[in-house]
């Protein structure tokens, strides 16, 4: 049964493991993956606890419908205190770890304590072995997953590791698997380093029985059918995520030179098409891969063709990196894109993060608020291809003042360079945005105002508010399963219903998080894939528990609530730029410079902004503040917080 | 007309859905360790090739089997295990030279592709196409054809670059 995978309480400082059954309570309150993730963080870890240190709790777990008879259910979710941030870290990857884990026997593994020198964890059919790895520090993020093997021998085994990045507690070094799965979001990868934990390891033959094996197998082929029959999937099959940027770009949505531009002009070179051909003279014309049991296959292979890294696998580049290594620095080589991808997988760092922390300090050089002497003799002009990919080296290795600097985080390295460095960041929560420009799009700015990590995409973003598609059609997808009769526009620009609409994503998000599955896999780029109405059956089919859409609903919001629980309590605030749900000035107060005529010239409106977040408040129960009214936590039965029920 | 899988592990993306789709029709379990086809990886390399029971017309599993229990079904091209004969001595997991034949290791028997009685299960969900269902006559004219398509992108190939010569 999916229900009795386990969840171990592993104290590195002590060599403690106690594994323990999750009661069925807490699954119908918190489902699994980011949900229970989530309640788990509040219950383990204490207000004020420092990210990096012993006290932090790092959980990592697969969701409720992992390894079963169900699409796509490769997901990965990792938890803990972010040192980005100081509030709520998440961050999720696919690959094949979490099923690996699950075969194992486990869900769940609640990571404490700090070791006295670097080890690993190993699970294994039901057991937990902590292990040395001396031999695995300063390995690169795949020689580190191949070393593992060859010791254990066994070529089936999956595992979760850091890389030197992670190693040197950059801010915002993630966790890997594969050659490019990357749980890249708030520096899980850096409480990984600061436990001295280099990976997790994961092999298992325990059967998962599925409660109603047939129909589960004949309702996954239904599933299959309306996920790869929606075009945006079998774009993203053929091109990957890249195929965002292309369209992206063309209408003024990416940022450019940091946030000077929203439009990287003479990116040929960078252009989705141009990628794919890379891909397919180097491998072959069958370069798409995919993670565990998924049919849309979104992930690109290829080798570098030229430059320095000529020759070398990898896979991607993601939507992302085209963003990193491309329009942010305004670098419009494949080369650059290629091998920045490849850099910040063998390293194991955020590539959002690192490519817009090399953004921002290019615009402070441009703007003479980094000095030559900071430089340290590098030329930190808009469009250096090489001295992007240098500093990808330095931040990682912390090499020099300006790499340690920037290695730090936006908000501290802001405090050491000086001046008014802080206005240019694009940050929100101390996380920096992605290479997307929200300016002309207010459901977007909603989503990354609020999101519970900090400035992010895919926590509630409602991309389909993008396709202009026609009001009955929106106001179907958004009054599921919850009536919903307020405002609602297909206008991207406009600001009517956004806060629910947001509020629908961050619940419909919360959910499949808690499934484990891909996002890929519901109302997220496309609007005719499945969604609450869809996911009692396969819940029951496979794990035979009975939930209706309203139930899932309910126990997404209530994710969600803990997790702003857990902010609230970290010091969040409404307004703080550094630790609110607030946007830099710069989206208020700059006019979008390119793009289509309804994109030039658009700023978001900062009291029709004030508004869409009063509403968003009301929809999730919040007072003005922010903090949820008692009666709100009283209907999602999170009065008696922390419960400690497990 | 008898059938066989075909395997073109070109266009496999690694994705494994065709092992859980086998373990669960045959079991109603998720396992890999159930599963009668297992995709091979070199990871480091992006090369993934699904193995599967070659349905052997001279099968050494069944050559090698001391009690017969290992027998072809003529009607769908299959090689058959018998379970009322077998006593799992595993001699047959031995001698297959692709290492098709599993041995089960939860419930302590000897496992094999049975073409899901016709239906193969790898097949319907295989999108990509790595695995199919074919004529066993069919396999090498659909070999032939795509290795003429392959001939003649090249040919038009050289042509573009003799006209820009």
């Amino acid at each position: 049964m999916p229900l009795n995978r386990k969840i171990a309480f592993i104290n590195l400082s002590s060599g403690d493991v106690d594994i323990k059954p999750i009661p069925l309570e807490v699954r119908k309150r918190f489902l699994g993956g980011r949900g229970l993730d989530a309640y788990l963080l509040y219950n383990h870890t204490k207000k004020g606890c420092d990210a990096l240190g012993p006290d932090n709790a790092l959980i990592i777990s697969g969701g409720i419908l992992t390894a079963t008879c169900a699409s796509a259910t490769a997901r990965t979710h990792i938890m803990a205190k972010s040192p980005l941030t100081d509030l709520l870290g998440s961050a999720n990857m696919g690959g094949f770890f979490a099923p690996e884990l699950a075969w194992a026997g486990f869900h769940h593994l609640v990571i404490t304590g700090k070791a006295e020198k670097p080890v690993y964890i190993y699970a294994h059919d039901g057991r937990i072995d902590i292990r040395d790895a001396g031999h695995l520090w300063g390995k690169t993020t795949t020689d580190a997953q191949w070393a593992i093997r060859e010791e254990l021998d066994d070529e089936e085994i999956k595992s979760c590791v850091i890389g030197p990045a992670g190693e040197n507690l950059v801010r915002y070094a993630n966790v890997m698997t594969g050659i490019k799965n990357a749980a890249g979001r708030t520096g899980m990868g850096c409480v990984m380093g600061s436990k001295n934990l280099k990976a997790v390891a994961a092999r298992g033959t325990l059967d998962i029985k599925i409660a109603h094996p047939i129909e589960a197998l004949e309702y996954n082929k239904r599933f299959i059918d309306q996920i790869t029959s929606a075009k945006v999937n079998q774009t993203q099959g053929t091109l990957g995520t890249p195929f965002i940027w292309g369209a992206t770009n063309s209408w003024g949505g990416l940022r450019t030179r940091n946030f000077q531009y929203n439009q990287c002009e003479y990116a040929d070179d960078i252009e989705p098409e141009r990628l794919d051909e890379i891909a397919e003279e180097t491998i072959g014309p069958h370069h798409m891969t995919g993670c565990f049991a998924c049919q849309v296959h979104c992930r690109a292979q290829y080798k570098i063709p030229t430059g320095p890294y000529a020759g070398k696998y990898d896979e991607g580049p993601e939507y992302t990196s085209q963003g990193a290594f491309g329009s942010l620095p305004d670098c419009t080589n494949a080369e650059t894109v290629l091998a920045g991808n490849h850099l910040v997988n063998q390293y194991g760092v955020d590539n959002l993060e690192i490519g817009s922390m090399i953004a921002w300090a290019m615009e402070l050089y441009e703007k003479g608020i980094i000095t030559d002497k900071q430089a340290e003799g590098l030329d930190l002009s808009f469009g250096n291809d090489a001295v992007v990919l240098e500093l990808v080296h330095r931040i990682c290795m912390r090499d020099g003042w300006l790499g340690d600097t920037l290695a730090d985080g936006g908000i501290p390295a802001a405090e050491k360079i000086g001046k008014n460095a802080f206005d240019y960041l694009i940050q929100v929560k101390g996380m920096n945005n992605l290479h997307s420009d929200e300016r002309a799009t207010p459901a977007l700015a909603l989503n990354i105002a609020t999101a519970s990590r900090g400035s992010d995409h895919l926590r509630s973003r409602p991309a389909i508010d993008l396709y202009h598609l026609p009001e009955p059609v929106l106001r179907k997808i958004y009054s599921n399963p919850v009536p919903y009769d307020g405002p609602i526009s297909s206008e991207h620009t406009a600001y009517d219903g956004k806060a629910w609409q947001v509020f629908w994503q961050e619940n419909c998000y919360m959910a499949v998080d808690c499934l484990g599955i891909c996002k890929y896999h519901t109302v997220f780029l496309g609007a005719t894939l499945p969604n609450f109405e869809d996911w009692p059956k396969v819940i029951y089919y496979n794990t035979g528990l009975e939930l209706t859409s309203n139930e899932i609903w309910d126990i997404a919001e209530r994710c969600n609530m803990i997790e702003r629980l857990f902010n609230l309590r970290e010091g969040l605030s409404r307004s703080d730029l550094k630790k609110g749900d607030m946007l830099n000035h710069r989206y208020f107060d700059e006019p979008c410079r390119r793009g289509a005529p309804d994109v030039v010239g658009r700023v978001i409106d900062r009291e029709k902004f004030n508004r869409m977040i009063d509403d968003f408040y009301a929809h999730k129960g919040l007072d003005e503040n922010g903090v949820p009214k008692p009666e709100t936590l009283k209907r999602l039965g999170l009065e008696n917080e922390p419960s400690q029920l497990l | 007309m008898e059938k066989v899988l075909m395997i073109d592990h070109e266009k496999c993306t690694g994705c494994r859905l065709c092992e859980l789709v086998c373990a669960v029709k045959h079991d109603g379990i998720s396992n890999p360790v159930r599963s009668r086809i297992r995709v091979v990886k070199w990871e480091a390399d992006g090369v993934y090739i699904p193995m599967s029971c070659q349905q052997c017309q001279d099968a050494p599993c069944q050559i090698g089997c001391p009690v017969g229990a290992i027998s072809h079904d003529e009607e769908l091209g299959r090689v058959v295990v018998d379970y009322t004969t077998c006593i799992g001595c595993r001699t047959c997991v031995s001698v297959c030279p692709f290492g098709a034949m599993n041995f089960n290791t939860v419930d302590r028997k000897v496992i094999k592709c049975d073409l899901c009685d016709g239906d193969p299960q790898c097949v319907r969900f295989c999108e990509v196409k790595a695995v199919e269902f074919v004529n066993a006559g069919d396999v090498s004219i659909l070999k032939k054809r795509e290795a003429a398509q392959r001939l003649y992108a090249a040919e038009n190939r050289s042509a573009a670059i003799h006209s820009e010569l």
